[in-house]
């Protein structure tokens, strides 16, 4: 399974990283919005997809889920939301000032270093 | 953004207070189920955005008079508090204790320090999800 | 008490200026400074008596204990020479400014501070024993002389003025950083103590030289020496008292302290007899011949400081030729040396402030329109005519003391027959003859030409009347001083002089009265050293009279091919250089930016994989391909495409909320309920989040990106796709230290009293983790809030600027 999944992931960074290349505003969003999911299922397949249980204590359950990859992925997918919520209102904020959503007419000339 | 889907809002009172109350079970299970402050804090940010979309943001504003920055506030004090409080004791920053109570109605209980920690994690959550929610809904 | 501490004691008083000042208002903020130095004269003077027997004090903090650097003072008769001299001028020129500067007029809070700065900064130079604080030290003497030179920062000159000696002796501090790295490796301390006491098994090393010329760059730029000397002269657009203060007294002093210090470990090397007797005595001659070129006041006093300090390094030049022989003259060289140094600091002192009141009172420094102040300000031309007399070598002041007893040295050197001075030795006291008469000169065209001749009222910006009583005060008692030096000169030797010298040739002596030196004004007529004195008197006088006949010459130098001229064109060449070079590759497009970003880290990643056969899959321990999963995968997939693909924003929103989805699924195929239950509300919440911002955004366009374009932003992603997986595998099959999770799951229901693991690593394990994450939140909140709901005030706050 991690097999598969390593190759998954690798196609979100793909597709993430093509979107964060390009000149409208709104796929560089669609992309960080990918990133992250890849970035959660990464630290997961690393951890080892094997335990038959999840980490919770139960009566006669050995074979638990690592716990450490789920705590910090906990922890990412919450901060994740904060900062497309933030690139987000950035991103249209951004537009509404310019007029623009085209990243090469976004680059500062002399006078706006 | 006025709606007057009255299917909508009329379920939405009765999912509303379903959802809110399995989120504060979900918070109070998390220590040994799964649950906790993150995912109680953002099904009952769930529960409030649902009243959002059935209602409009005045109406929840007025059915729900609180300022989401200072439940932020809040929440981030009473987290740091606890992890400070645990200085007074003589242990280090950071250091929770529990222990087993027989209280009367629940029985044997037990309480824990890392919930008042999680309470603010939750209330960080509902706090900051809520502040960004209602700030880019109020934007026209 | 750890004395250490009192090297803070100024920079902790700085605290207090500002609010003194504003506080305060009508005392001068200067007299409340003034006690700092003022109480640590006194109080360093105590070391007087511990120092005079050849002892010496040590107090020590520690810093980075793990890399071997603290904060030592080690107080011996060097380094109480300089801190009294630090401190003492230090409260003169403190007494000085308070009726230099005006209290209505001045920012007095921003001046008092730098100098207290200065002070500690000065104080840490001299009584470091540890070199990496030493140049902490030495860094900081640099930065507040820059703040102090630019004080005036509307005057552009100013400004230049303060630039300049940041690059010239940043540059040379720099470079002696480089000289202790080296000498700390070489001889495995940063203790200067125990680098002296260890210097024979590592003076044959072979870095042992370059060591030396970078420690001595970092001493030849700070004190002004030839070629470094062209930012001394720009510094005195600083006011007055600065000038007075450091780049006389006391800053520029500490190459000199820092060769007096180095002497034991570097005296054995024939570089650093050549070059710092060769190095001084150039500096010598070119700073008093360019001096009597200069029309303003203060830039004769730098000219005339420059040689002064060229001059004795030459002296210290010769000192450490006692390394190498036996001769008692060059043992005499040391003491020479440092009893200049006091000489230098006390007449250079006085006649700043002599300069600086003839500024404040005419309003001109130009020498041209000067003259015949003498009846005016009788006072302040007497203190003149002593300073510039001693300054010229002249009896009965300090400086004939110590300028004989510099050509006894370079008359000497002539006859040392080691490094190939017996065949150029004969050159250095010509040189040191032929700058002395031009010193002569100068002295003479500073006095003079100021005080006597024809009054020229009618040239002058105000009308010259004698200085007020304070602003007298400082420059009185440092002419006295001069006076005091030339009759009781062995009092000064016995306890400032002699206990300095014991620290620069240690191997000779061994207490502080086994130097064998006592100061004679008179020799008998045998002595060759009076006739040379004899004949600058006679020269000079010529040259001085028939100065307006030959300071002509002076034009024929053309501007361009001046060191200053070089300096500009340099600082020019590699200001565009590096600006050309920096928008080369700095496009300004965060694309560029993203894909050498994108780019380094992909290539370095995978060719670190396969170079350090890192890249390693263990197929025994994949679990086992579940059917869910293969089918959550490839909805995964498809969301991910109609991300890729989708033509309208919505659909594109959509579509990232299926990618969303599937991921909890993922979660919940792989045992993680906590996680899926999270992603799943997020997911919801994120997506009500896009749909309310819905009208807000810009529109699915690519802007008519190339196809060229379009394939190399598809190579970088491949790439970074390509170094994610083969990251995935590697991690996932090799685990080279045992996981923490064993202990988690073995501790949680005894130690942390809970069962859902996760929730517990969160809130117990790694609680700071948490903590510091919800303060994340919570800022991305405000943020938001801060872009939406305060922009308005802000464009109105912006519109009244305008």
């Amino acid at each position: 399974m991690e097999f598969i999944m390593a190759i998954v992931i690798g196609l979100l960074f793909m597709a993430a990283v093509y979107l964060i290349l390009s000149r409208s505003l709104l796929k560089i969003i669609l992309g960080t919005g990918l990133l992250s999911h890849g970035a959660h299922l990464l630290i997961l397949t690393m951890g080892g997809l094997g335990g038959s249980s999840p980490p919770v204590l139960a009566e006669g359950v050995t074979d638990l889920a690592d716990p450490l990859p789920q705590a910090l992925i906990l922890t990412a997918i919450v901060i994740s939301f904060g900062v497309t919520a933030f690139i987000l209102v950035l991103a249209y904020r951004t537009y509404a000032v310019h007029n623009t959503d085209n990243m090469n007419l976004m680059k500062g000339d002399d006078e706006h270093d | 953004m006025k709606s007057n889907d009255v299917i909508l809002q009329t379920a939405t009172k009765v999912v509303f207070f379903i959802i809110f109350i399995f989120s504060i079970h979900i918070f109070f299970a998390g220590h040994y189920a799964p649950g906790g402050g993150f995912v109680g804090g953002l099904l009952t940010t769930g529960a409030l955005v649902l009243l959002l979309l059935a209602f409009d943001l005045e109406t929840v504003q007025k059915a729900l008079p609180f300022n989401f920055t200072i439940v932020t506030g809040i929440g981030l004090l009473l987290s740091l508090g606890t992890a400070a409080g645990s200085i007074f004791f003589n242990v280090p920053f950071f250091t929770h204790a529990f222990d087993h109570f027989d209280l009367p109605l629940f029985g044997d209980t037990s309480l824990h320090t890392a919930m008042i920690f999680d309470a603010g994690v939750y209330l960080v959550v509902v706090g900051a999800a809520l502040t960004i929610i209602q700030t880019i809904g109020g934007d026209s | 008490m750890e004395f250490v501490l009192l090297i803070f004691l100024p920079v902790i008083a700085s605290l207090f200026v500002p609010i003194l000042f504003s506080k305060l208002k009508g005392i001068h903020t200067g007299w409340f400074v003034l006690l700092v130095p003022f109480f640590l004269f006194v109080y360093y003077s105590g070391f007087l008596k511990m120092t005079s027997t050849g002892g010496h004090a040590l107090s020590k903090i520690d810093w980075i204990p793990s890399l071997g650097i603290s904060f030592v003072s080690y107080i011996d008769g060097l380094s109480l020479l300089f801190t009294l001299l630090i401190t003492g001028i230090g409260s003169l020129v403190v007494l000085y400014s308070i009726f230099y500067l005006d209290k209505e007029r001045e920012r007095l809070n921003h001046f008092y501070v730098y100098l207290l700065i200065f002070m500690s900064a000065m104080l840490g130079v001299v009584q470091s024993d540890n070199i990496i604080s030493l140049y902490l030290f030495w860094e900081l003497t640099s930065i507040s002389s820059f703040l102090l030179i630019g004080y005036w920062n509307t005057r552009e000159r100013s400004r230049l003025g303060a630039l300049k000696s940041m690059m010239i002796t940043v540059f040379g501090g720099l470079m002696m950083l480089g000289g202790f790295v080296l000498l700390g490796i070489m001889g495995n301390t940063f203790s200067i103590r125990e680098l002296i006491a260890n210097v024979s098994s590592f003076s044959d090393h072979g870095l042992f030289v370059l060591a030396l010329v970078l420690i001595l760059l970092g001493a030849f730029t700070k004190s002004a020496q030839f070629p470094f000397h062209i930012w001394l002269p720009d510094a005195m657009e600083a006011p007055t008292p600065v000038s007075a203060y450091l780049h006389s007294a006391t800053m520029v002093k500490a190459g000199l302290y820092l060769v007096a210090r180095f002497t034991p470990i570097f005296a054995t090397s024939e570089v650093w007899v050549w070059t710092v007797t060769g190095i001084g005595l150039l500096t010598l001659f070119w700073g008093s011949f360019f001096a009597v070129k200069q029309t303003d006041l203060k830039a004769i006093l730098a000219f005339s400081t420059i040689s002064q300090l060229g001059l004795i390094m030459s002296l210290l030049g010769a000192a450490s030729v006692a390394y190498h022989t036996d001769e008692t003259i060059f043992k005499l060289a040391a003491f020479a040396a440092i009893f200049h140094l006091v000489n230098h600091a006390v007449f250079k002192g006085s006649l700043f402030m002599v300069a600086g009141i003839v500024d404040h009172e005419t309003g001109t420094r130009d020498i041209r329109k000067l003259g015949g102040l003498m009846s005016i300000m009788p006072i302040s031309f007497t203190i003149a005519f002593i300073g510039s007399m001693s300054m010229a070598g002249l009896p009965p002041f300090g400086g004939f003391l110590s300028k004989e007893m510099f050509l006894d040295a370079m008359l000497a050197l002539q006859h040392f027959d080691q490094f190939n001075f017996s065949t150029l030795g004969i050159l250095l006291p010509i040189v040191a003859w032929v700058a002395s008469v031009f010193t002569f000169v100068y002295s003479f065209y500073f006095v003079f030409k100021t005080f006597t001749g024809r009054k020229r009222e009618d040239d002058l910006p105000r009308t010259p009347h004698e200085a007020p009583v304070g602003m007298l005060v400082s420059p009185s008692i440092l002419a006295v001083l001069v006076i005091a030096i030339f009759f009781i000169p062995n009092v000064v030797g016995k306890w400032l002089v002699k206990p300095a010298v014991i620290a620069i040739q240690p191997n000779l002596y061994s207490s502080p009265a086994d130097v064998n030196v006592t100061v004679t004004a008179w020799h008998g007529f045998d002595y060759p050293a009076l006739w040379l004195t004899v004949a600058i008197i006679a020269i000079g006088s010529v040259l001085f009279f028939t100065l307006a006949k030959w300071q002509k010459l002076y034009a024929i130098q053309p501007e361009y091919l001046s060191l200053n001229s070089f300096y500009d064109s340099l600082m020019t060449f590699s200001e565009k250089g590096t600006n050309r070079l920096s928008r080369f590759y700095m496009t300004g497009l965060i694309r560029t930016y993203l894909l050498y970003m994108f780019g380094a880290i992909s290539v370095m990643t995978i060719a670190t994989l396969f170079m350090k056969n890192a890249f390693v899959v263990n197929m025994n321990s994949f679990s086992e391909v579940s059917l869910y999963g293969v089918l959550t995968a490839i909805i995964l997939l498809v969301a991910v495409a109609m991300v890729l693909l989708a033509k309208t924003r919505l659909a594109a929103i959509i579509a990232l909320g299926a990618v969303g989805y599937s991921v909890a699924l993922f979660f919940v195929i792989f045992k993680a309920p906590d996680l899926a239950l999270t992603q799943l509300v997020i997911e919801t919440v994120s997506v009500a989040l896009f749909l309310l911002a819905f009208q807000h955004l810009p529109s699915l366009n690519s802007h008519g990106e190339k196809k060229r374009t379009k394939l190399v932003n598809a190579i970088i992603a491949g790439s970074v796709g390509i170094m994610v997986t083969l990251i995935a595998l590697s991690a996932h099959s090799q685990k080279l230290i045992p996981s923490i999770s064993n202990y988690y799951k073995e501790t949680v229901a005894t130690k942390a009293g809970g069962g859902n693991i996760v929730n517990v690593i969160l809130v117990d394990y790694r609680g700071f983790d948490t903590l510091f994450e919800i303060a994340v939140l919570s800022i991305a909140g405000i943020a938001v809030l801060g872009m939406i709901r305060l922009r308005l005030a802000k464009k109105e706050r912006s519109d009244e600027i305008k």
